[in-house]
């Protein structure tokens, strides 16, 4: 069983939350005609094997979108946060460079 | 290397069975060989095995990084079928069917094939016109299909819940008679002795940790025992196709997930049929030794761990309680996990790859076990030929991009829910 972390709800068991996948897959600038690129964005993964950044939602929770870093030899988990929060720090970093 | 018949078993029955001999040798790698293929499973053998035997390359050699059979091969429900209607599936899995049918012949080794017949139910009238649609479409391609009623469902499978507040009513139920079982461990050792007597080198305890190239093209494999040249490599790695793609710079558009399965304690003779449900996801049969085989759902996240979580126990488990509920009171006494390649269509890949002298085998998702001889035999045809066989003509890398996916089970491109 695995638990997350909820930042929201504290910890909880994996029957709580709906899994997504990858989340270092990111939407291609809607701009972008080459098909390529979204075939790419819509089919392609790394599938690693140890350290992976991925979507799980606390669907029967708080329904926050998490981005969780879990190893998938082990189950480790390394990080549980509001999606939100991430893509924030993310645009903060993008606007100040 | 001695022919089995029952000439042999009484003979050596006769000697005290001393006179057995290897089923397969232990050769050291050679420096080069014209086709290299990757993985020692039941489809890298097959493989190698029909290169030999259709194709009458003799320079062959089968690396495994553990031992014969080890990986998914051994981790399966054994379950042998050819139910899908989607093109690209049914022929080749038709193609499959016919192959079991011969294969403990062509092989000279039992892989006690077993057609028992499968049922899969149907659990609400839009199920039951699913399953018409699908029977119908197997019997215009010459595939046996039956289409039953709750009756004759109650009468062939009378301890199935059928009560009036069953979790999932039977309103009938689509019937494979051809389809059933085989021995796993049998299907990857016939495989091995039968490449092994056509002059295939089976390496195991050899991992492949990179690629020879000369320049674009691979033209070999770094491994734990040393450099190998090769002409052609394949890989039939499936569950971990994604790491060794990785290792020549492929992206795919695959997920490795968790799959688990399950065996009873064993009980006399109970189920004499495969039986599946595709409301549940759950299937189950009964072994020659008597334990229930069961499976379920994934487990749901990416996973290499070949172990899995206690949620997904649980919903197989109630699962089988719900429709066989006279299974309350039984024992489980193993259960195990092994890993797959889930592709985004829920379709194989048997392909020549973008890398000049790299071809792929992998993608099996939930259903590698049975498509082993024409995964074997559809593969060895590609690499030898460098064209795909019409069977496997649509098991393509480019599909996806192009639009032409294979989505037997219309799940879009989420592969934790093909």
């Amino acid at each position: 069983m695995i638990r997350l972390d909820c930042p929201v709800c504290g910890h909880r068991d994996e029957t709580e939350f709906a899994y997504l996948g990858d989340a270092t897959v990111r939407r291609p600038d809607p701009s972008i005609t080459d098909p390529g690129t979204w075939a790419d964005f819509v089919f392609l993964r790394d599938n690693p094997r140890g350290a992976h950044c991925e979507y799980w939602q606390h669907v029967m929770g708080c329904r926050e979108w998490l981005i969780v870093n879990r190893n998938t030899a082990t189950h480790q988990i390394d990080s549980c946060q509001l999606a939100r929060s991430v893509f924030a720090g993310e645009a903060t970093m993008a606007a100040s460079s | 290397m001695t022919h089995y018949s029952a000439w042999s078993i009484v003979r050596n029955g006769l000697s005290g069975n001393r006179g057995w001999t290897r089923a397969w040798r232990d050769p050291a790698p050679k420096p080069a060989y014209d086709v290299v293929i990757v993985g020692g499973g039941g489809h890298g053998l097959a493989t190698a095995f029909y290169l030999a035997k259709e194709h009458s390359l003799r320079n062959i050699a089968v690396i495994e990084k553990g031992w014969l059979g080890g990986g998914n091969t051994g981790r399966n429900t054994t379950i042998v079928r050819s139910n899908y209607m989607i093109p690209g599936n049914t022929m080749f899995y038709e193609r499959s069917m016919r192959m079991w049918e011969n294969l403990s012949q062509e092989l000279n080794f039992n892989v006690m094939m077993s057609q028992r017949g499968q049922f899969h139910l149907g659990h609400s009238p839009a199920q039951m016109d699913g399953l018409r649609r699908r029977g119908n479409v197997m019997r215009a391609h010459d595939i046996d299909s039956e289409l039953m009623d709750r009756a004759e469902v109650m009468r062939r499978l009378p301890y199935l819940d059928y009560s009036e507040k069953a979790r999932y009513p039977i309103y009938g139920a689509m019937f494979q008679g051809r389809a059933g079982t085989a021995r796993h461990d049998a299907v990857a050792w016939g495989y091995a002795r039968a490449a092994d007597r056509l002059g295939v080198d089976i390496i195991q305890q050899c991992e492949v940790t990179g690629y020879l190239r000369d320049g674009e093209r691979i033209c070999g494999v770094e491994t734990t025992r040393g450099p190998i040249r090769a002409g052609k490599v394949g890989l039939a790695v499936a569950g971990h196709t994604s790491l060794l793609a990785a290792k020549a710079g492929l992206r795919l558009p695959i997920e490795t997930h968790a799959l688990q399965a399950f065996v009873t304690e064993p009980i006399k003779p109970f189920i004499d049929h495969v039986i599946s449900s595709g409301a549940a996801h759950f299937y189950i049969s009964q072994s020659d030794k008597g334990g229930l085989v069961l499976g379920g759902d994934l487990d749901g996240y990416n996973s290499y761990a070949q172990r899995g979580g206690l949620p997904e126990v649980e919903h197989t488990l109630a699962s089988a309680m719900a429709l066989i509920p006279s299974l309350s009171r039984l024992r489980l006494l193993r259960h195990w996990a092994g890993v797959m390649d889930m592709t985004m269509d829920g379709s194989p890949i048997i392909a020549k790859t973008p890398i000049e002298g790299l071809y792929l085998n992998g993608g099996w998702c939930y259903g590698g076990f049975k498509a082993t001889p024409a995964s074997g035999w559809c593969f060895a045809h590609t690499i030898a030929t460098d064209t795909p066989h019409d069977d496997n003509a649509r098991f393509t890398l480019s599909r996806f991009e192009r639009g032409t996916q294979i989505d037997e089970k219309a799940a879009g491109p989420q592969p934790n829910m093909q």
